[in-house]
C-alpha cells in the first residue's frame, strides 16, 4: 500500500478516525473482575474486550486514563460493570462516554441481583451496544490520521542495532506522512537527556525533557531499582543507561515536537515523547509494573496501533489496539516466530538491511491499519494493566505547537 | 542532529561490529567461541571466553574509572581494567547513574537487612 492510498476508518464524533471498532467491557474494581471477565467470554468475540482498573480507592489518572481508553476512536461502545460501592467515579465515566457520542450502558452487581444475573443482563447488553456501535459512520483516512506507539520490552544487546533502529526509520517516514508518533518510558531514557534535548524544537522544550529524565532518575533511585530486568542482562546489556540508548534509537532522527503525559492527546502531527514517571513524591510504587501499563498510557493517547520490539522474545498483544511484534534477535525470532510480525534480525544475518526492515514495518502498519490483523491479535492476546499514579498538569513547554499566538513562552 | 542510529548489516560476515567510530566496545552480532581469534584494529587477539550474541567485547586495553562508549555515548564506567577481546559486562562494568539488578536482588537484600 503506498501512503496515499485511502482506506475505510470509523468517524468518531470527535472528529478523530479509528481502524477497529471494539466494545469494552470495563469492572471497575477487582471485585467486579469475574463478572466482567465472564461477560466478554461468553460473548466470544475479538471485538468485545475486557478493561478494567483493579483498585477500590479513587485515583484521578485511572479515572482519566478510563476515560480516554472508552472515548479512543478504536472502541465503538461500552458497557461498565461495577460491584457497587467501589470509589471509581461510575457515573462520571458513563456520563464521559455517553457525551462521547458511544453507546453505554451500567451494570452494578448489587443491585442486578448477583454473578448470574449481572452476567446474564451484560449479555443482552453487549448485542445492544454492538448494533448501535455498528451504525458507526465509515469515513476514508490514511497513513496521516494515524498514531503510532511504540515500546520495547524484553530488550536485549541486539534490541539496540536492529529492531529498534529500524522502527526509528519507520517513525522518520510516518512523519514524513505527517503521521503522528509517540515514545516513551522516560525511566528507559536515563543517559539520553542530553542527545535527545538537542532534538527538541524549542530549547525550553529541551529543557523539559532533561527534567522529566531527572524526575525518572530520582523516582527510580529511590525504588532502589532502575527499569533494568535480569533478562536484559542475560542479553548483554549491563547498564542503564546502554539499555536507554538503545531504546531511544526508537524514535528516530526527527525533531521532537513535545513532551505529553499519559492520555493527553498529541495537538498535531510529528514526533512525540511521553512522560510516564508520576509527578511529586514517590507514591504508588513503581512507575509502570510491567510493559502492558505502558502499552495501555499510549493508547490512551490516542494510538491506534503499537510496535513493541522485542530481544529476548515478548508475545504480549493488547486491548483496544493491535501491537505489531518486531523481533530483534535471529535466535529469539528462530525460537518464537510464531509470535513475531517482524524479523529484524535479518540484519545480523545478512538478509536485510535497517533500511529494508524500516520498510517493513511501515509496510506492516499500513496492512494493519487497514485491518489484517497482527499475530498477537490474531493470537488473541488481550493484556491490559492499568495502575494508581498522580501527575501534574504539563507546562506550556511541553507543547511548543499548541501554544496560543503571542502567549508567553 | 544528534544520532545513534548504528551501522550494522546489510552484509556483516564478521562476528563483531563497531556501532559508532568512537566507541571503546564492539557488539557480538554472532556468537563467538573461547580459543577463537578477534581482529581489532588490524591485530589478532584470542578471545579467553565464549561471547554471546548482543554482548560486549573491549576494542582497546581499558582500566579502572574508563567510560565504555556505545554508540559514542558513555554507558557507564569500568570497575577493572581489561585487554582488547575482553568480555565486558556486569562483572567489570557499573552505570553511572542507578544500579542494575539480577534475579537475586531480593534475597540479597533479605541477608542484608
Amino acid at each position: 500500500m503506498n501512503a496515499a492510498q485511502k482506506f475505510s476508518g470509523y468517524l468518531r464524533p470527535d472528529g478523530r478516525l479509528g481502524i477497529r471498532n471494539n466494545v469494552l467491557v470495563i469492572y471497575l474494581v477487582e471485585c467486579a473482575h469475574h463478572v466482567a471477565r465472564a461477560i466478554v467470554t461468553k460473548a466470544d468475540e475479538a471485538s468485545v474486550q475486557l478493561v478494567g482498573f483493579p483498585g477500590c480507592y479513587p485515583n484521578g489518572y485511572a479515572f482519566r486514563m478510563m476515560k480516554q481508553l472508552a472515548t479512543h476512536p478504536n472502541v465503538g461502545g461500552a458497557l461498565i460493570v461495577s460491584l457497587g460501592c467501589e470509589g471509581f467515579d461510575r457515573d462520571g465515566l458513563a456520563e464521559a462516554i455517553g457525551e462521547s457520542g458511544r453507546p453505554v450502558e451500567t451494570l452494578v452487581i448489587q443491585q442486578a441481583g448477583g454473578t448470574k444475573s449481572t452476567i446474564a443482563e451484560g449479555l443482552d447488553a453487549i448485542a445492544r451496544i454492538k448494533a448501535e456501535a455498528g451504525k458507526a459512520p465509515r469515513a476514508d483516512m490514511t497513513v496521516s490520521d494515524l498514531v503510532v506507539g511504540t515500546i520495547c520490552g524484553g530488550s536485549d544487546g541486539t534490541s539496540g542495532i536492529t529492531a529498534n533502529p529500524a522502527v526509528g526509520r519507520c517513525f522518520d517516514r510516518l512523519i514524513t506522512e505527517n503521521a503522528t508518533c509517540i515514545f516513551e518510558e522516560t525511566g528507559e531514557l536515563i543517559g539520553c537527556e542530553q542527545v535527545m534535548a538537542e532534538r527538541a524544537v524549542t530549547p525550553e522544550l529541551g529543557l523539559e525533557i532533561e527534567a522529566a529524565v531527572a524526575k525518572a532518575e530520582r523516582y527510580y533511585s529511590t525504588l532502589g531499582y532502575g527499569s533494568f530486568a535480569p533478562g536484559n542482562a542475560d542479553g548483554g546489556l549491563t547498564t542503564q543507561e546502554e539499555k536507554s540508548l538503545g531504546a531511544y534509537s526508537k524514535s528516530g532522527d526527527s525533531p521532537i515536537s513535545g513532551l505529553i503525559k499519559p492520555g493527553d492527546i498529541p495537538p498535531g502531527p510529528g514526533l512525540y515523547l511521553m512522560d510516564v514517571v508520576p509527578d511529586g513524591e514517590v507514591r504508588f510504587g513503581f512507575p509502570n509494573i510491567s510493559d502492558n501499563a505502558e502499552v495501555v498510557e499510549l493508547i490512551a493517547s490516542g494510538c491506534h496501533l503499537i510496535l513493541f520490539t522485542t530481544g529476548r522474545g515478548s508475545v504480549v498483544g493488547s486491548a483496544i489496539s493491535p501491537v505489531i511484534k518486531i523481533c530483534a534477535n535471529p535466535e529469539t525470532y528462530a525460537r518464537l516466530s510464531e509470535d513475531m510480525d517482524v524479523d529484524a534480525g535479518a540484519i545480523l544475518t545478512g538478509k536485510a538491511t535497517l533500511d529494508d526492515v524500516g520498510e517493513e514495518i511501515f509496510d506492516q502498519v499500513c496492512r494493519v491499519a487497514v485491518g489484517q490483523q497482527s499475530l498477537s491479535e490474531e493470537l488473541g492476546h488481550q493484556e491490559f494493566i492499568l495502575t494508581y499514579k498522580s501527575f501534574e498538569a504539563s507546562g506550556p513547554a511541553c507543547l511548543p505547537s499548541a501554544a496560543p499566538e503571542g502567549a508567553p513562552a | 542532529m544528534a544520532s545513534i542510529n548504528p551501522v550494522a548489516g546489510p552484509s556483516a560476515p564478521e562476528q563483531f561490529v563497531l556501532l559508532h567510530k568512537k566507541d571503546n566496545i564492539l557488539v557480538c552480532v554472532r556468537p563467538a567461541m573461547a580459543g577463537g581469534t578477534i581482529v581489532l584494529d588490524g591485530n589478532d587477539y584470542l578471545l579467553k571466553q565464549d561471547v554471546a550474541l548482543g554482548h560486549k567485547v573491549a576494542r582497546y586495553p581499558l582500566a579502572t574509572g574508563d567510560k565504555v562508549l556505545r554508540y559514542g555515548i558513555s554507558i557507564g564506567s569500568m570497575t577493572a581494567p581489561v585487554e582488547p577481546g575482553e568480555h565486558i559486562h556486569s562483572h567489570n562494568l557499573k552505570s553511572d547513574y542507578i544500579p542494575a539488578h539480577g534475579r537475586d536482588a531480593v534475597r540479597i537484600r533479605e541477608i542484608r537487612s
